[in-house]
C-alpha cells in the first residue's frame, strides 16, 4: 500500500533511506496521486535520495512556488475587484496559507481562489466580480438555483482572461448539512493581512479545514486535507481550540481530526473503531497511483450526500442529477 | 499493474502498466532496441486500464491516466492499445514535462546542427523527420522537440514515429515491413501505423545539437517557400508548445534567443521529394 508509504515518509522523512527503485516508484505515484508530491519534496533530506528522483522532487517543488505565486497574484485581483465594497474578504485554504506563509503551505498543491465574504454581502460582491471579468464556469439552472438555495458558496467562476477559478463561501457547510458553523465569528475575529485581506484565526483555520473534511465531501484529498491539519494544529491553543470547535458544532470532529493527524503524522494516538474505517478510506492508494477498496470509497462517497442533506431531498437531488447524466465515478 | 514496461525515450523514463497484455506486448517488441531500464525509477507512470470493471473483459475499452491524466479522455478499443500507449507517454510529457521547453515539432540532425519543423497534425513533419532519417539524417523526434533553456540546444525525443493514412504507404516502402508496428485501423485518427526509428537514432537519443533551421511544413499544396516575421514565429511557436506558460520568464527568454538566433520559413510541398528539394536548398542556404 503505497498511501501507507507515502504517510510513513511524511512522518519520517528518513525512512525513505532504505528504498529501492520499485519503492521510489510507488511513493512518488501516491504522492502526485494524493498532491502531496511537492509537500515530500520539501520534507525529504536530499542526502536520501536517490539521483534519478532528485530532478522529480525539484520540478514539484518548482511548480509548488510558480502555484503559490499564482495564487496570491488571484487574491490580489480579488482584492482589487472588491476594493469599493467595504466587506471584509478571508482568504481560505492554500491560498491564506500561502498568504499568511504558515507550515501548511509549504509545496501547498493550490487549486481554485476561495474567499470566505459576510452573507450579506454577497450580491455586490457577485456584481463586482462579474465587473471585474470572471464569468459562470457552467450555464445550468438547476445547479445555479441548486447552489443558492443550499449551499455554502456561490456556483464555481472562472476569469475570462487567466483562466483561475473562484469559489465565493458564505459559510463553511453547506445550509443543508446537519452542523452549522458560525461564520460571521469566523468573519468577526480574522485576522488582517497587509494588503487588505484576512485570513481566519489560528483556531477557525483549523475548524474550517476539519469541517471541509471530515463533515462535508467524500475524503477524496483526504491525506492532504489531513497534512494541512497536521502543520495547522501547533499554531492553535489547545483549549481556545476545543471551545471554538464546541461554538461551531464540530468539538467531535476536531477532535477525531486531531487524532488521525496524530495517528499518521505524529506519534501515534488512540483510534476508536471510525478512526480506523476513517484511515482505512484514507490510506486506499496503490503504488499505481491508483483507488482501491473501491467499496469502502464509494461508501464514503455515499455518505457524503448523506451528509449534506436530509434523505428525500437527496432522493430527489440524485434522481434529477441521474437524468441529466451524471454518474459517479 | 498486471502487466508492465519501463522506457526510457530521451530524458525521460516511462513506467507503463497495463490490465492486459497486448499493449505492453507490443511496446515489448517495437522498443527491443532501447536502453533496458528495466524497473529503474520512472519520472512518470502511465496507466491502460479498464474504463469499468465490465470493461476488462467484455469489449475491453481502456482508460488511458497516470500521473498526469485528463478526466474527459476519450476511452480507447483494446485494438489500439499500442496507440493508447504512446499517447500516455505523450500525455505526461505534455503535462508534466518541466525540465526543457516542449515544442510540438519533428526534428532531425545533421552534423551536430538541428532541423526544427514545426505544425499542426497533418503537416506532414512527421512523415517528412521520417524520410529524412533514412536519407542521411539522424532522426530526433517526430512529436517533442526539447529546447534546452540553459545551452539554447534541441534534446531528441525518439519514441516511435507515428504515421497516419497516406503517409504509412509511403514509409512503409521507404524502410521496409520489419521495422514497422501493427495497422491500427479506424482510430479517432483514421489508420496509424508507428515506424522503429534507425539504430543511430536510439543510440544517440542522448545528443542535442545547436538548431540551425525551422520550418513550418504545410503538405497537399503548390510549392511555395514564405519569410515569417519575428513575431509571428515566436507566437506560433508559444502556441506549439505545452508548457511555455507554465516555464514562465526563462522560457521567454529562451524562446526569444531561439526565435532571433534561428532563420524560419514557412514551406508548402505537393510530395515527399519537392520536399527533400526544398529542405536541401534552405538547408544549404540558410542553415
Amino acid at each position: 500500500m503505497s498511501a501507507a508509504l507515502l504517510v510513513r515518509a511524511l512522518r519520517d522523512p528518513a525512512c525513505v533511506a532504505g528504498l529501492d527503485a520499485s519503492g521510489w516508484n510507488g511513493l512518488i505515484a501516491a504522492a502526485r496521486a494524493e498532491r502531496l508530491i511537492a509537500t515530500l519534496a520539501h520534507r525529504l533530506d536530499s542526502a536520501h535520495i536517490p539521483a534519478s528522483v532528485r530532478p522529480i522532487l525539484t520540478d514539484a517543488k518548482a511548480d509548488a512556488a510558480r502555484e503559490a505565486q499564482q495564487a496570491l497574484w488571484e487574491a490580489d485581483r480579488a482584492a482589487l475587484a472588491l476594493d469599493g465594497l467595504d466587506v471584509r474578504v478571508v482568504l481560505l485554504k492554500g491560498t491564506a496559507y500561502v498568504a499568511g506563509a504558515l507550515a501548511a503551505g509549504q509545496g501547498r498543491f493550490i487549486g481554485d481562489l476561495d474567499i470566505l465574504v459576510p452573507r450579506d454581502a454577497m450580491p455586490a460582491v457577485e456584481k463586482a466580480l462579474i465587473a471585474a471579468g470572471w464569468e459562470w464556469v457552467k450555464e445550468d439552472a438547476y445547479d445555479d438555483a441548486y447552489y443558492r438555495q443550499w449551499m455554502h458558496e456561490l456556483p464555481p467562476m472562472i476569469h475570462v482572461d487567466r483562466d483561475r477559478m473562484i469559489d465565493v463561501h458564505h459559510t463553511v457547510l453547506p445550509l443543508t448539512a446537519r452542523q452549522t458553523p458560525d461564520a460571521a465569528a469566523m468573519i468577526a475575529d480574522a485576522i488582517p493581512m497587509a494588503n487588505g485581506l484576512y485570513i481566519l484565526s489560528a483556531e477557525d483555520r483549523i475548524v474550517h479545514s476539519v469541517a471541509h473534511m471530515l463533515a462535508d465531501g467524500d475524503m477524496q484529498g483526504g491525506l492532504r486535507n489531513l497534512w494541512d491539519i497536521y502543520c495547522l494544529l501547533p499554531d492553535a491553543d489547545p483549549a481556545a481550540l476545543a471551545a471554538r470547535a464546541q461554538r461551531h458544532g464540530l468539538a467531535h470532529h476536531v477532535a477525531q481530526a486531531r487524532r488521525l493527524a496524530t495517528a499518521l503524522y505524529g506519534d501515534g494516538a488512540a483510534l476508536t473503531l471510525w478512526d480506523r474505517l476513517v484511515r482505512m478510506r484514507l490510506l486506499a492508494r496503490d503504488g499505481w497511483g491508483r483507488e482501491t477498496r473501491k467499496a469502502l470509497v464509494f461508501a464514503f462517497y455515499v455518505r457524503s450526500h448523506w451528509l449534506r442533506m436530509p434523505p428525500l431531498m437527496l432522493a430527489r437531488h440524485l434522481w434529477t442529477k441521474w437524468r441529466k447524466g451524471h454518474r459517479p465515478q | 499493474m498486471r502487466h508492465a514496461i519501463t522506457l526510457r525515450i530521451g530524458p525521460a523514463t516511462f513506467r507503463i502498466g497495463s490490465a492486459w497484455s497486448q499493449p505492453i506486448a507490443q511496446l515489448r517488441r517495437l522498443y527491443a532496441a532501447y536502453p533496458d531500464v528495466d524497473g529503474a525509477i520512472a519520472d512518470f507512470t502511465v496507466r491502460l486500464q479498464p474504463t469499468s470493471l465490465l470493461r476488462r473483459f467484455l469489449r475491453p475499452s481502456i482508460f488511458i491516466t497516470g500521473d498526469h491524466g485528463l478526466a474527459d479522455a476519450a476511452p480507447m478499443s483494446l485494438a489500439h492499445g499500442l496507440l493508447a500507449a504512446e499517447m500516455g507517454m505523450n500525455l505526461q510529457m505534455a503535462l508534466g514535462w518541466r525540465r526543457h521547453l516542449l515544442l510540438h515539432a519533428s526534428s532531425v540532425e545533421k552534423n551536430g546542427r538541428v532541423l526544427v519543423m514545426t505544425g499542426e497534425s497533418g503537416s506532414g513533419k512527421s512523415t517528412l523527420a521520417a524520410l529524412l532519417g533514412e536519407r542521411g539524417w539522424r532522426f530526433m523526434g517526430d512529436e517533442f522537440a526539447l529546447l534546452d533553456l540553459q545551452s539554447g540546444a534541441i534534446l531528441p525525443f525518439p519514441r516511435l514515429v507515428s504515421l497516419k493514412n497516406q503517409a504509412i504507404g509511403v514509409v512503409a516502402d521507404a524502410v521496409g515491413d520489419a521495422r514497422m508496428g501493427p495497422l491500427l485501423a479506424a482510430t479517432a485518427k483514421g489508420d496509424i501505423r508507428h515506424m522503429m526509428p534507425r539504430a543511430d537514432a536510439v543510440a544517440r537519443m542522448d545528443q542535442g545539437g545547436m538548431p540551425a533551421l525551422l520550418l513550418f511544413p504545410r503538405f497537399g499544396h503548390e510549392a511555395a517557400v514564405r519569410e515569417l516575421g519575428q513575431g509571428e514565429i515566436f507566437m506560433r511557436l508559444t502556441q506549439a508548445s505545452t508548457n511555455y506558460v507554465t516555464l514562465g520568464e526563462p522560457a521567454f527568454a529562451g524562446l526569444t534567443r531561439f526565435v532571433t538566433a534561428v532563420p524560419a520559413r514557412a514551406i508548402d510541398f505537393p510530395s515527399g521529394e519537392a520536399a527533400f528539394a526544398m529542405v536541401d536548398r534552405l538547408w544549404e542556404e540558410l542553415a
